[in-house]
């Protein structure tokens, strides 16, 4: 039992559990799934391929706040991402061709990759604080995304690039496989080679490592090129669901919800220790709520305050030292003494 | 003594999840006494100090202070209360003035605003008079060397009208001078009527200014001893319960003459390195240990690292091995043989939040390279394998290297480097803060690597174990090496003679 309740991924399950469980008495038909066209829906199903992108964004910012690093930059590369691709394929004469949109998708990825590098070159070789370094790009590529958009919503007709998007496989949606397939190499990548002892031991003391004979550049260059590819893939996720590219909008604030679902997982920000099971869990319920609130029928108005005051709750109940606290304060409560009922003189 | 103890601890017990740390543990200091708290790591000292001072409730026993019952819960009450704590890593922020680092937190306020003028002048006339130090107090605190930092940190313990100081193992990183007036000034508060509670792993120093002395072992109480009547090896056997002529026999060492035919391990041609080491040339031989003494600053760590590329020279060059490869980074002398302990464990040593498992195989998994991992069961059989080798004590091997003591942590370290099969280990101050018992370990697994054909580059303040284990001691000054000694010319006298460039009646080390 103790071991349960020890384990990292304890408090962001119970969490996660309690939130459908809210939703489940709330609307009991919330778990209700059914077959239409050979393809799943329902609330279930919708969290997961909504929540695919920031899972996605999440994994790769897990990597890079456990070498003690962050990536302010992953909203904008959702969109620079999303805004190439649409663009290629909005350009070509047979927008409905294979070849077009691999060609557009691989060409949106080679350019995260690149901006990731961008962004581990400023922390790694020009030793800028990852915050503000990123920030540069956070900043500078809505800008890019505009630009390759023309400031315009590039929409783009093509039923092959709303596959990953929108369509289904094994009556799932395609973004599912997607998500499932990254964190699988992510955790391949990290726990069965020596990957993640090294970004680690990185994140815990650069220094030590250096000294210890890890080429600490390369692994900090490394985790941010994975972060700029992971948010590359979910901008190519969210302009194919919508079928178009929005320099403005698209993954907008994402980086804040990743950097949230990391944490929630369990990752300090600190660096060190990481949990990329964890991470998927965070950004769960982080898509769960927003659905919950949707669903509730809060007024849009105040989404937002509610969000925050359910977050503010998720913390502090996986705050260690706020639950001692309280522990506290339960074993020593005391009552009001009762008062002594003076007797009537008569 | 005639006098009432200011403090009283009676009965402390203390209890980390079933591990008993302390078990009814009483002490007593007396205004006007330096005391000396001694022990082997994990005795029990830094616990008892952390009740004292609030950071650990006790589970049973009490403190006296004054002969009233006090309930410390935190070290802001035991501030309040008269208790002030210097502890080892001086933490002080280096960035701000020597005079905010005094009153940071109770800056004296005019109309809600800092007086500036007033603090000034109040942190002089503090460092003046009870310190005699004469420093200008409004420079950042980095301005000054370690030593002085100390002092500043002793002076901020003090501005609390405090009755009891504790010092936390105050000369880890201070140079005989340094020692010489952290005693006059602990003298002179012990004049004026200060308890001093003094921890260090020093004899000598306990022997130099302390009155009585406290021994734990393992959590209990050993007794209470007046520092005059307990005799020095008397003191050693108390602290690790054994017999010390016992410990005291280490492996002969060979002469130096037996290694000159030797191949040669790795070399330093007029190495240099601006404003740190000045042109160098010293030579390490298969199967020798050679000794690095000289005052702090003096070049010893600045050579080590040249050795292990932690720093990269300017000019000349480091051969290791027969290889003409240029050596630039830690990996690449790593690659070629070469590990290195650093003295500064804590910032270039362990990785705090990793397991003891992990520490140990960082280094060989790293020259291995990510794609070719050891895999999770070879690496529990070489963590158990070195545990028990090199006695850590640990719960497991899956236990974070930073819950454990500072000598197991060292032990962790030279685990991690004997795992990588090194030709040449560099030592910087292995047994620094580290108790009697592990450091004769450690000095006894200097001579079987030497013995094995393993090369050590080894580097102490303490000159006696330098002589211990080195074939040959290059000493150092100014950031010069000034001579070799060697054979028979080695001796305490010859080096500190090397040392101060002359007489040696002039110093008293």
């Amino acid at each position: 039992m103790k071991l349960i309740y020890k384990h990292h991924l304890f408090w962001p399950a119970a969490i996660l559990i309690a939130l459908l469980l809210f939703n489940f008495i709330y609307s009991p038909d919330f778990f209700s799934i059914v077959v239409r066209n050979g393809k799943l829906y329902g609330s279930l199903i919708d969290i997961l391929n909504f929540g695919a992108p920031l899972m996605l964004v999440s994994i790769g910012m897990t990597l890079v706040i456990a070498t003690k690093g962050i990536d302010l930059s992953v909203g904008s590369v959702v969109a620079i991402s999303g805004a190439l691709s649409c663009l290629i394929v909005s350009q070509a004469e047979n927008q409905n061709s294979i070849s077009v949109v691999l060609t557009a998708m691989g060409a949106a990825l080679l350019l995260s990759i690149g901006l990731g590098l961008w962004n581990g070159l400023l922390v790694a070789k020009a030793g800028i604080q990852p915050i503000i370094a990123t920030l540069i790009l956070m900043v500078a590529g809505r800008g890019i995304a505009q630009l390759i958009t023309s400031g315009q919503i590039i929409t783009v007709n093509s039923d092959a690039y709303a596959f990953i998007g929108t369509k289904a496989l094994l009556s799932l949606p395609v973004s599912i496989f997607v998500v499932a397939l990254v964190l699988i190499i992510a955790l391949i990548f990290t726990r069965k080679s020596a990957m993640g002892l090294f970004i680690e031991s990185v994140g815990s003391n650069p220094e030590a490592s250096r000294l210890a004979g890890i080429r600490s550049t390369i692994v900090i260059l490394l985790v941010y090129i994975c972060c700029g590819l992971c948010a590359g893939i979910a901008g190519l996720l969210v302009s194919s669901n919508v079928s178009s590219a929005d320099g403005n909008n698209a993954g907008l604030w994402y980086e804040l919800d990743a950097i949230l679902a990391v944490v929630i997982g369990g990752t300090s920000l600190n660096g060190g220790r990481f949990y990329l099971m964890g991470t998927i869990l965070g950004a769960l319920i982080i898509q769960t709520l927003t659905t919950t609130i949707y669903m509730i029928g809060i007024p849009p108005e105040i989404t937002l305050v509610v969000k925050a005051c359910v977050v503010l709750i998720v913390c502090l109940i996986q705050s260690e030292s706020f639950r001692r606290v309280l522990i506290q304060r339960w074993r020593t409560r005391h009552y009001p003494a009762e008062r002594e009922v003076p007797k009537h003189v008569n | 003594m005639d006098k009432q103890p200011i403090l009283e601890m009676c009965g402390i017990h203390k209890q980390f999840r079933g591990v008993k740390a302390l078990s009814g543990v009483d002490f007593r200091l007396y205004p006007g006494e330096i005391h000396a708290l001694m022990g082997e790591n994990g005795a029990g000292k830094s616990t008892l100090i952390k009740v004292l001072t609030g950071v650990y409730g006790n589970d049973e026993g009490y403190v006296l202070l004054n002969n009233k019952k006090i309930q410390i819960k935190s070290p802001l009450e035991a501030q309040e209360s008269g208790i002030s704590t210097v502890y080892q890593e001086v933490n002080l922020c280096t960035n701000l003035t020597v005079a905010e680092n005094i009153f940071i937190g109770r800056e004296p306020k005019r109309w809600g605003r800092i007086n500036w003028k007033e603090m000034n002048k109040r942190a002089d006339q503090l460092l003046q008079e009870r310190m005699n130090i004469k420093i200008d107090v409004t420079l950042p605190l980095h301005a000054f060397s370690v030593a002085i930092q100390q002092l500043v940190a002793i002076a901020r313990a003090l501005n609390v009208s405090a009755k009891v100081l504790i010092l936390d193992e105050p000369t880890s990183s201070l140079d005989a001078t340094e020692v010489k007036q952290l005693f006059s000034i602990m003298r002179k508060l012990q004049a004026d009527g200060l308890a001093i509670l003094f921890v260090t792993h020093f004899l000598d120093q306990v022997y130099e200014v302390s009155n009585r002395i406290t021994i734990l072992r393992n959590g209990s109480l050993i007794g209470e001893f007046k520092t005059e009547q307990l005799p020095k090896l008397e003191l050693v056997s108390q602290m690790i319960g054994k017999d010390l002529n016992q410990l005291e026999q280490l492996p002969s060492k060979f002469s130096s003459s037996q290694f000159i035919n030797n191949e040669i391990v790795a070399e330093a041609k007029q190495a240099t390195r601006h404003g740190v080491i000045e042109p160098i040339d010293l030579v390490i031989r298969k199967g020798e240990v050679v000794g690095l003494a000289g005052l702090l600053g003096s070049g010893r760590t600045e050579t080590a690292r040249l050795f292990f590329a932690a720093d990269e020279v300017d000019s000349g060059k480091i051969v290791l091995g027969s290889s003409n490869e240029k050596i630039d980074s830690p990996r690449k002398a790593i690659k070629h043989g070469t590990a290195f302990c650093s003295e500064n464990r804590k910032a270039e040593g362990i990785l705090d939040d990793l397991t003891v498992r992990e520490n140990i195989i960082v280094a060989l998994q790293a020259i291995r390279g990510w794609h070719k991992p050891i895999s999770r069961k070879k690496q529990e059989e070489i963590a158990d394998n070195y545990i028990k080798l090199l006695a850590i004590k640990t719960s497991s091997a899956e236990q974070l290297i930073k819950n454990l003591s500072g000598g197991n942590q060292q032990k962790v370290l030279l685990a991690r480097w004997l795992l990588t099969n090194p030709q040449l280990l560099i030592l910087d101050e292995p047994t620094r803060g580290i108790d009697v018992g592990a450091k004769t370990e450690i000095q006894r697994l200097v001579l079987d690597l030497s013995k094995e054909g393993k090369s050590v580059l080894f580097i102490s303040s303490e000159l006696e174990e330098v002589l211990r284990v080195s074939n040959r001691i290059a000493v150092l000054r100014d950031r010069k090496k000034i001579k070799e000694l060697r054979d028979y010319d080695m001796s305490e006298h010859a080096i500190m003679k090397t040392i101060a460039g002359g007489d040696t009646d002039e110093i008293n080390l």
